[in-house]
């Protein structure tokens, strides 16, 4: 019998699979998305690959350059290669989001577990918690924090994780909820498992595939959060690369050098297209 | 019905209390030294403990931490929220001098939205031709996907600097609010256009709809006086949402513009560690979240029958 089920399921294996390659290859943009974000997880990891410019030496006489085959995003005030200065940024931006969505998926998980399992009085008092952090705008919640903690990267992803926390635990108390209730708990109770071995073993790896669909959508969220923070000036000081302040740095100098500040901010916005378009399909695939 | 509507005010004013509680602690607690936040980062080690600690004295940070709170809190319920540290205006003075400008632009972008928004769910439905319904569902990720900042640069590039049809900033009348409008109306409508193409497909092919087809109504008749005003009532739920991208959009947009008014107030106050100003606009923004939420509660019932029906029967809320 199991001969004979492990039989029939590899075959149906390989046709699901080449089916989803397939259904890859119909979806151009969907293809897209997925080169646009591993070029830019390569620009974080090997910088010095994609281009040969410094993101800091700069040459003063060729200031403003507009972009060319020798600089592709053109020079800025200092002389100084846009395009390096956006490969490298993406170290800064991408690691601050990493860390961010790390910090809100991590917390946001333990508290909507809390809250789902404990139920009672626990879960209300976490939640009414939870109400209040999204009573309070997340940019301006992060605002705050950072005022607090002090400008630098670290504090603006630490921020931007903090303010995402509510929205996690809340899509994280929402599928325990339903996950408790589900006949193979009741069944591993009546087997005599304890209430931990049931919340490791069954309810948490259950629970975690719509709070990990919603991690996908925060990644394009947050980098947008993080470079709205540097744009305002909270994050990396400014010799540092960051996508936010590059377009700040820029937009001083619109009116007559509009490359200067539109071209890394559309790099920036196509990056986070991609993320968004990637995170749609994989939550169509988890449904 | 009355226990609905207490439950409701309840859970509202809980949540404007809880905010004050929360930014206090951010705030007035948690900062090692609260005092050093009131003086500018780059003359902190010029100026002399005694003033230090005249300043800690006049604003209480030298009375125990449960003092300070209640004593604070006391304040803020009838609306005081100690004086602005750059303007040594009155909190609540300064925030109701720049409210009226916001207003107009956050409402201006409001509206827009939702037109934009039921133009994208009403195209998306009605048309035949699968690229257009496409090109047309694309539209609100690409909304919410480009920074506001960025869609800000853009259009003053174009329509101010390139056509030169509207100023660059400032806010002397209507033609200086054109832009800005634009740039924070598009990423609010990005949510709602989602989910209103959502709810209005899902209206297509209800039942009620199917009945219509076989009484010979048209197609825009159907989407006008069966799915439009069936479809329109969830996008009120995510009116929450819909507020918290207003602020936030305001934040940058007033900044790229250089207009005045509550977003640019909160990044200059946070700038300059404005820390009573701080406070006061974030009770002052989750106390309109709460309202806001709470007409939302309280006006569902009024405009679906069938939540009315389970309020009355003594349903749980």
């Amino acid at each position: 019998m199991t001969a004979l089920a492990t039989g029939w399921a590899g075959p149906a294996r390989i046709r699901a699979h080449s089916r989803r390659l397939g259904d890859l290859i119909r979806q151009p943009v969907l293809v897209l998305s997925w080169i646009v974000v591993l070029i830019v997880i390569g620009w974080a990891l090997f910088p010095s690959v994609f281009t040969d410019h410094s993101p800091f030496a700069g040459d003063t006489t060729a200031s403003f350059v507009p972009p060319s085959a020798e600089h592709w995003f053109g020079t800025d005030r200092l002389g100084r290669d846009l395009f390096a200065r956006s490969v490298y940024g993406a170290r800064t931006t991408l690691t601050a989001t990493l860390l961010a969505v790390l910090i809100a998926f991590g917390l946001g998980a333990v508290v909507g577990l809390s809250a789902g399992f404990a139920g009672g009085l626990v879960d209300t008092a976490i939640m009414r918690v939870v109400d209040v952090f999204l009573a309070i705008p997340s940019l301006l919640l992060a605002m705050v924090i950072v005022s607090v903690l002090g400008y630098s990267t670290n504090n603006i992803a630490l921020a931007v994780g903090i303010s995402s926390i509510a929205s996690f635990a809340r899509v994280m108390r929402a599928q325990v909820l339903t996950v408790v209730n589900q006949d193979y708990v009741r069944a591993a109770y009546g087997l005599g498992v304890g209430r931990l071995g049931v919340m490791v073993r069954h309810v948490v790896p259950n629970s975690l595939s719509s709070v990990i669909a919603l991690a996908a959508l925060e990644v394009g969220t947050g980098v947008l959060a993080v470079a709205s923070l540097g744009f305002l000036g909270y994050g990396a000081p400014p010799p540092q690369p960051e996508w936010g302040l590059l377009v700040a740095e820029g937009r001083d100098y619109v009116a007559v050098h509009p490359w200067a500040s539109i071209l890394p901010g559309l790099a920036l916005a196509v990056v986070v297209i991609a993320t968004h378009r990637i995170s749609t399909s994989l939550r169509k695939e988890n449904r | 019905m009355l226990r609905y509507v207490a439950l409701k005010v309840g859970r509202a004013l809980f949540v404007v209390w809880a905010a004050f509680t929360v930014t206090f602690v951010l705030l007035f607690v948690l900062p090692a030294n609260p005092v050093d936040l009131l003086f500018d980062p780059a003359e902190i080690n010029a100026i002399p403990d005694e003033v230090k600690a005249q300043v800690a004295a006049n604003y209480g940070f030298n009375k125990p931490v449960v003092l300070q709170y209640l004593d604070r809190f006391g304040h803020a319920v009838i609306g005081d929220f100690g004086n602005s540290v750059q303007s040594g205006k009155p909190v609540t003075r300064a925030i109701l001098d720049v409210l009226p400008s916001t207003l107009v632009l956050a409402s201006g972008a409001l509206v827009l939205a939702v037109l934009i928004a039921f133009g994208i769910a009403l195209v998306a439905t009605a048309t035949r031709r699968p690229w257009l319904r496409n090109l047309v569902e694309a539209l609100p990720s690409g909304a919410v996907s480009v920074p506001v900042f960025l869609s800000g640069i853009l259009v003053l590039q174009i329509f101010s600097f390139r056509l030169g049809w509207f100023p660059s900033f400032g806010d002397d009348g209507v033609r200086s609010l054109i832009l800005p409008l634009i740039t924070l109306a598009v990423p609010v409508a990005g949510p709602i256009a989602q989910l209103l193409v959502r709810s209005f497909g899902t209206e297509l092919h209800s039942g009620y709809v199917t009945t219509s087809w076989a009484k010979g109504a048209t197609r825009g008749s159907i989407l006008v006086r069966d799915v439009f005003r069936n479809a329109s009532l969830p996008a009120l739920t995510i009116a929450g949402v819909t507020f918290g991208n207003l602020i936030a959009g305001s934040v940058i947009t007033e900044t790229v513009f250089a207009r005045q008014g509550i977003g640019r107030m909160t990044q200059t106050a946070i700038n300059t560690l404005d820390v009573p100003l701080v406070a006061g606009i974030v009770v002052l923004v989750a106390a309109s979240f709460a309202l806001i939420n709470l007409v939302v509660d309280l006006i569902c019932p009024v405009l679906d029958p069938r939540l009315r029906a389970t309020l009355t029967t003594g349903g749980t809320a």
